[in-house]
């Protein structure tokens, strides 16, 4: 017997769930740092992102019905889940370009970000909301809610801890989101996904669209359906004309450094809801 | 079922009691209006650099009461040009325990002078005395009184954070509120450190210009508040200005877009409080009296100018028709005209422009399936009046239930069930507000939890409060303005010690 070929793999997308191939048929290479083939990653399409805001859609009201506490149990899970499978992740953040030591260390901080914002669910409401003492005979208080459905267009470097340093606090409040990865290095978003689909997080909850930023960036920011778009990890030089895409239903768009982290990259995308009862007898 | 007897008033109708009411007219001769008014920049009042004036009518008599100047792209440029010097010499640097002792002279001195207040507001602007005398110059004051104490506490308001004031704001308000509006914008502005630029509705500049006269009155140093009148062009050059740190506007939703590509394209940080549709929800086991006057205060206050109006009332199909009988004999005794009168409840329509967009939006309605009624009520021969009215049998899909009315127009529509009214009520790209009335405690918080709606009011509505933040889901725009929130948009906020 000879040498034992190894399994290369099909890195798919995302969507409610279920790993499809882009249904335009397109793919990019994907290259190592020393320039051999590493695998074809799927192109999204703009049917396929109507399709994952879509799955993200439906997944909302339940995710957010969801308790703060399970929602908190579930991106824990993530952690404990992508810490079994770290080597998996670090052998795709070298083929990408890393160092061995930085991917291990990129390993820690994306691992800790789970936990981090897992230990958020149930806190940042207590931080943020109010009772406010208005001048008469009423009960009135400020709650935080989720905005719906996010679209995360994540940071190219660090491709793997700056994508959960954006997606995680999206999640926290109930929010769902449709993902743009890191296009210079899509493979560790693939794999999260398949981390994402085994660690009870409802199908839909979170959809990855590999594929050119710019070419999904305009069907995003224009897609009615779509709450708020964080544009972190988009290029700060973007056509006007894409940016007014937004501007069909005063879609919240953000920008705010990975490393600021807490209930403000949280609050982003929440919208204050504020609730008056009269006091009587 | 026979109805006569719930309402004593009414049953005295029938029976030839007069209920009309003497006139009351608060006397005018408080205010003093000069013949024409010049730009508020740098502390002093100054021509436009075109020249140009525009009139200012009582929408109530259609009578000139003064000429305001019409602020160019060169005027705008003289107000940030001086707001920039005042931020980076005077009101940056002062130390917020001073920065809240004008504030707290500002709120003093709006209350001292209500009366001439709220009467300007009610000529310029059409709104009923009693209106602008209880709820729009009392919370003005109120606002400027609640700010005033955070301008020195700003660090306790966001935990984990330095904090710092963004440079100049530029405000666009609207006609519905303007004194209310003004404080909404310029208190939280002034309290976290900035500086000013004010553009007022181009129907309801007078207050605007009088709180000017009061700024110098305060000793407010120059540039900290400038204010410059006209029309959209006005505010399109304030928008426009490089020199604007940050954006907040309050008005309609097609304005507000326009100002939100503006800024996404200069990387400018915008507040936008824009439209409404509410859904104003009454099930059948709500306090039926307490439902009636929550639905009529809803719509009919302020002329249903309220961008969080409840001008769809969902109401529980069981109780349907008794309640909407109920509503038209309430409407029968609202009494509508003279805005100076204290007995009035509702005013004039703000301008001929909005009297115009009702009048063909009511047409629409009816041209659409619903079914009018208007009470019989004598309208004043001159000035802008539309008779209250309310459009039953109406469908989700009649522009009357979709489109921002902004007028003293409800349309009814029915539900069966909780999820049904949820869904219904949510079936708008507008989220800013929605009432529910229930006496079962459990239901009020479920459905409030389901409303796309900034501001839920229970059994209650139309409720503000200075320390109440207030502001919109979806299209009806983001940021809050009221309350801790309301302070956000005026500072940036960057982290102080990093994650543990």
């Amino acid at each position: 017997m000879g040498e034992r070929l190894d399994i290369q793999k099909t890195y798919k997308l995302f969507i409610g769930g279920a790993f499809p191939r882009s249904e335009s048929g397109r793919t990019t290479e994907v290259v190592a740092a020393d320039g051999s083939f590493v695998a074809n990653v799927a192109k999204a399409s703009r049917k396929d992102l109507r399709d994952a805001v879509k799955a993200a859609r439906g997944a909302q009201s339940d995710w957010a019905g969801r308790t703060a506490y399970n929602r908190g149990q579930i991106l824990y899970r993530m952690a404990e889940v992508m810490e079994g499978r770290r080597s998996q992740f670090e052998v795709e953040l070298v083929t990408c370009g890393s160092s061995a030591a930085d991917a291990a260390a990129e390993l820690d901080e994306a691992i800790d970000l789970w936990v981090w914002y897992a230990g958020w669910c149930d806190k940042f409401q207590q931080v943020v909301g109010t009772v406010n003492p208005v001048a008469g005979p009423f009960f009135n208080f400020t709650v935080p809610e989720p905005t719906g459905v996010v679209g995360v267009v994540a940071p190219e470097q660090p491709s793997l801890a700056g994508l959960i340093a954006r997606l995680a606090p999206v999640l926290v409040s109930g929010n769902t989101a449709v993902v743009i990865p890191s296009e210079v290095a899509p493979l560790s978003a693939i794999s999260l996904s398949e981390t994402i689909a085994t660690s009870d997080v409802p199908g839909g909850v979170i959809n990855m669209l590999t594929g050119p930023k710019l070419d999904l960036l305009p069907w995003l920011l224009g897609h009615l359906d779509v709450n708020a778009v964080d544009l972190t990890g988009a290029p700060t030089d973007l056509d006007p004309a894409v940016l007014d895409e937004a501007v069909g239903n005063v879609k919240r768009v953000i920008r705010r450094d990975p490393a600021d982290r807490g209930p403000y990259a949280i609050t982003d995308f929440c919208e204050m809801k504020t609730i008056w009862h009269p006091i009587g007898r | 079922m026979a109805n006569d007897d719930i309402h004593p008033v009414a049953k005295g109708q029938s029976r030839g009691f007069s209920l009309d009411y003497a006139p009351a007219p608060e006397s005018a001769s408080v205010v003093s209006i000069a013949d024409e008014y010049g730009l508020f920049i740098d502390g002093e009042f100054a021509e436009p650099e075109s020249g140009e004036l525009f009139a200012t009518v009582s929408p109530a008599t259609e009578e000139r009461l003064s000429m305001v100047a019409s602020g160019g792209v060169g005027d705008v440029d003289r107000a940030v040009g001086a707001a920039r010097r005042a931020y980076d010499g005077v009101w940056g640097p002062m130390p917020g325990r001073e920065r809240a002792k004008y504030l707290f002279r500002i709120a003093r001195q709006l209350q001292e002078r209500a009366r001439e207040f709220a009467v300007l507001e009610t000529l310029d602007g059409g709104k009923p005395i009693k209106e602008s005398r209880d709820v729009d110059i009392p919370l003005a004051a109120a606002h400027f009184f609640y700010y005033a104490g955070w301008a020195d506490k700003l660090e306790y308001a966001f935990p984990g954070r330095d904090v710092a004031p963004r440079g100049v704001a530029g405000q666009i308000i609207p006609w519905n509120f303007p004194m209310m509006m003004l404080a909404w914008k310029v208190a939280p502005a002034l309290a976290a450190g900035n500086t000013v630029v004010l553009k007022p509705a181009e129907t309801t500049p007078l207050t605007a210009l009088l709180f000017a006269r009061l700024l110098q009155d305060v000793g407010l140093p120059p540039g900290v508040v400038n204010i410059v009148t006209g029309a959209g062009p006005t505010g399109e050059a304030l928008v426009d200005h490089p020199g604007v740190d940050k954006l907040a506007f309050t008005g309609s939703t097609a304005v507000g877009k326009r100002i939100q590509k503006v800024a996404l394209a200069r990387g400018v940080p915008v507040t936008l409080e824009l439209g409404g549709k509410a859904a104003h929800i009454v099930f059948e086991d709500a306090a039926i009296d307490q439902a009636v006057e929550g639905v009529i205060n809803g719509i009919y206050f302020n002329q249903g100018h309220v961008c969080c109006a409840g001008s769809r009332l969902l109401v529980q199909e069981s109780i349907a028709e008794s309640f909407v009988d109920r509503l038209k004999r309430r409407l029968a005794t609202v009494r509508v005209g003279d805005p100076l009168d204290k007995n009035t409840d509702v005013g004039a329509i703000n301008s001929s422009r909005q009297l115009a967009r009702i009048t063909e939006l009511v047409e629409v309605g009816v041209a659409e399936g619903a079914e009018l009624y208007q009470p019989d009520c004598g309208l004043p021969d001159r000035g802008f009046f539309f008779r209250p009215t309310i459009l039953s049998h109406v469908e989700q899909t009649h522009r009357i239930a979709r489109e921002e009315v902004f007028g003293p127009v409800l349309s009814v529509l029915t539900f069966r069930t909780p999820e049904e009214a949820v869904a219904k009520a949510n079936n708008t790209p507008y989220g800013l507000s929605a009432g529910i009335w229930t006496e079962k405690g459990s239901k009020i918080l479920w459905m409030a939890d389901r409303l796309d709606a900034g501001i839920v009011w229970a059994n209650t509505y139309n409720q503000f409060d200075p320390a109440s933040p207030f502001g919109g889901y979806k299209e009806s725009g983001f940021g809050r303005e009221g309350g801790m929130h309301g302070l956000a948009p005026y500072l940036s906020a960057a982290p102080t010690g990093g994650r543990s």
